[in-house]
């Protein structure tokens, strides 16, 4: 068991960069208002008009429908994914802001967990920027879909913390390549994303379901489609899973690389 | 042990600290009192910056004990943080943030209340002499307008004891000057100061007493002017371009000299008889007679070998 050296003052943290955020949002505000439209007008539009309709939980829906939470649920990965490795690699790396975050009294675990939450905090906000987005097309049925603001948040927790644990051990920013093209791309393309989990042979089934974004993806599509279903349960069960194993592991291996 | 005003504000007792087989420091033990200035010199790799780290609690040591406000450290890291300022030796501004905002994220990580932040940040950009910069970006700060920042990000929780790893490093004259002109005044005000440097002026100009370190072992301490008296004497004659019989007649008087091969260093408790006889000798020209300098002791006890 680790012992955490915990105290609420990680929220410092969390705030610093929430103030840097504050400085560009006006910047930070357009990928999640641009995405969806350009995924719905390629994939949706495109072609959804080859594809028609999609069968999903034993019932016909159109392909447009289908694939509009998967879109919030790759941001989700993407977004937090992005901020704890790049964004927190080049904070600690190469400014040299957890060196001097570490001469006061923070300690590791509360900058670690401050970066943590911040990266779930940017998935929450651009989930909220793309239900805006979606919404305007009708695609997300409420108020069910207003549960996705917390699977953002609980999702979003999940890939900071592998984007974290990536950032522990890296030796240089472009070994993040490696990370993107084995785990975020593939999960990407096939965790359910742009069709059915079930279009797939049974063994790669398998696989998908050990992959956190397919569980992402269900929670996603569930609450948006209106009729929680009791998989979801499982689903979320897997991400709390996720991060209590991977939050931990991110907070030794960074002690272990900033503690020297 | 409890605080008293008597009780040395750090009490370094055999600190170690090795990484791998590599020993940064060996054995360290030093005391420093309210109110003084006190120094840690040494070349660069001597181990200094891995002393203060130690002390910070940045890194962890690897044997020895350590007592910052009479308080053993392993016990209340953040409280004793908490009345520590720290300049580190990277630069370690926020430079996605503004002035004012480096001085207020920062305090924030002190938990000091918004009202109690607001004055001061007002004062300390007006001591730092930045308060027509408050809203600027960091990056586009000159060298000593970056370490008065620093210098003011530091004081930001009113610390008791304040580090500096060697704070003018890579600064031209008259920002060091400045930056030492701050230093005074906050000496003056009775702040404790531990300071790192490898500039002897910098040393003799600040520091009430101070240490010289190298491979990680202090060598030794004392005041400025007592170890210059106690390891090189009061004066220096520097004999340029000499030939041998200068160095047989110093060997006949036997007086200590460190040969350079183009240059003799004569170090001298009373250099000024000999220097009369020099010059009136055939050593009038490339014969120079100056005042010791700690310069003079961080040499001769550290070598003149390079250290990269
Ligand atoms: N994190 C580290 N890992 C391995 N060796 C280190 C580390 N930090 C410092 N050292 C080594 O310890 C020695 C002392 O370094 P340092 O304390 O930075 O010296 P100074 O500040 O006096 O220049 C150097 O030889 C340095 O290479
Ligand atoms: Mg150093």
């Amino acid at each position: 068991m680790i012992r955490f050296d915990l105290s609420r003052r990680f929220f410092r943290v969390w705030q610093r960069n929430f103030v840097v955020y504050r400085k560009t949002w006006k910047i930070g505000f357009i990928p999640p208002l641009l995405e969806p439209l350009f995924y719905l007008a390629a994939f949706g539009v495109g072609l959804g008009v080859m594809v028609g309709s999609v069968n999903y939980a034993g019932e016909k829906i159109p392909y447009t429908t289908f694939i509009a939470p998967a879109l919030i649920a790759v941001n989700i990965m993407q977004s937090a994914f992005f901020e704890t490795t790049f964004a927190s690699f080049v904070r600690m790396f190469y400014q040299k802001t957890f060196d001097g975050m570490l001469a006061t009294p923070l300690s590791v675990d509360e900058v670690i967990t401050g970066e943590l939450l911040w990266g779930a905090t940017k998935s929450a906000i651009g989930t909220f920027l793309m239900m805006l987005v979606i919404s305007a097309f009708g695609l997300l049925h409420y108020p069910g879909a207003l549960l996705l603001l917390p699977i953002a948040f609980l999702g979003g927790l999940a890939f900071a913390c592998a984007g974290m644990v990536c950032t522990a051990i890296v030796p240089t920013i472009e070994v993040f390549n490696l990370p993107i093209f084995l785990f975020i791309t593939p999960m990407f393309l096939f965790g359910g994303t742009f069709f059915p989990l079930s279009n797939l042979p049974a063994w790669a089934q398998i696989v998908a379901h050990t992959l956190p974004l397919t569980h992402l993806v269900e929670l996603c599509r569930g609450v948006s489609l209106g009729g929680l279903r009791s998989h979801l349960l499982y689903s979320l069960l897997y991400l709390l899973f996720w991060i209590a194993l991977f939050y931990p592991l991110a907070i030794v291996l960074m002690r272990r690389r900033l503690i020297k | 042990m409890t605080e008293t005003p008597a009780t040395p504000l750090v009490h370094a007792q055999n600190l170690r600290k090795e990484y791998g087989a590599m020993t940064a420091v060996d054995g360290v033990t030093f005391s420093i009192r309210r109110g003084e200035c006190f120094g840690l010199l040494g070349p660069n790799g001597a181990g200094k910056t891995t002393t203060i780290r130690m002390l910070y609690g940045f890194t962890p040591r690897t044997s020895g004990s350590l007592e910052l406000f009479g308080t053993d450290c392993d016990g209340s890291w953040r409280t004793i943080k908490s009345r520590i300022g720290v300049c580190q030796q990277d630069n370690t501004l926020d430079p996605d943030l503004t002035v004012v905002q480096n001085l207020n994220v920062f305090g924030r990580y002190f938990n000091l209340s918004r009202a109690r932040l607001q004055t001061r940040i007002d004062n300390l950009l007006r001591f730092a002499a930045l308060d027509n910069r408050r809203d600027a970006d960091v990056r586009g700060l000159s060298g000593g307008m970056v370490r008065r920042l620093v210098l003011a990000r530091a004081l930001i929780n009113e610390p008791e004891l304040l580090i500096l790893d060697e704070p003018t490093t890579g600064l031209d004259p008259q920002s060091r000057h400045q930056l030492w002109s701050r230093l005074e005044d906050l000496k003056a005000q009775g702040l404790t100061t531990l300071l790192t440097t490898h500039y002897m002026d910098e040393a003799e100009r600040l520091c009430d007493r101070l240490v010289i370190m190298d491979q990680g072992r202090i060598l030794v301490e004392g005041a400025p002017s007592e170890l210059i008296n106690a390891h090189v004497g009061r004066t220096v004659i520097e004999i340029m371009a000499p030939g041998n019989n200068i160095r047989t007649l110093l060997q006949e008087k036997s007086v200590a000299f460190e040969d350079l091969g183009h240059r003799l260093i004569v170090y001298h408790r009373n250099g000024e008889e000999l220097y009369r006889e020099l010059i009136s000798g055939e050593y009038r020209e490339g014969c120079m007679l100056r005042p010791a300098t700690l310069e003079d002791v961080f040499l001769r006890l550290t070598g003149r070998d390079l250290r990269e």
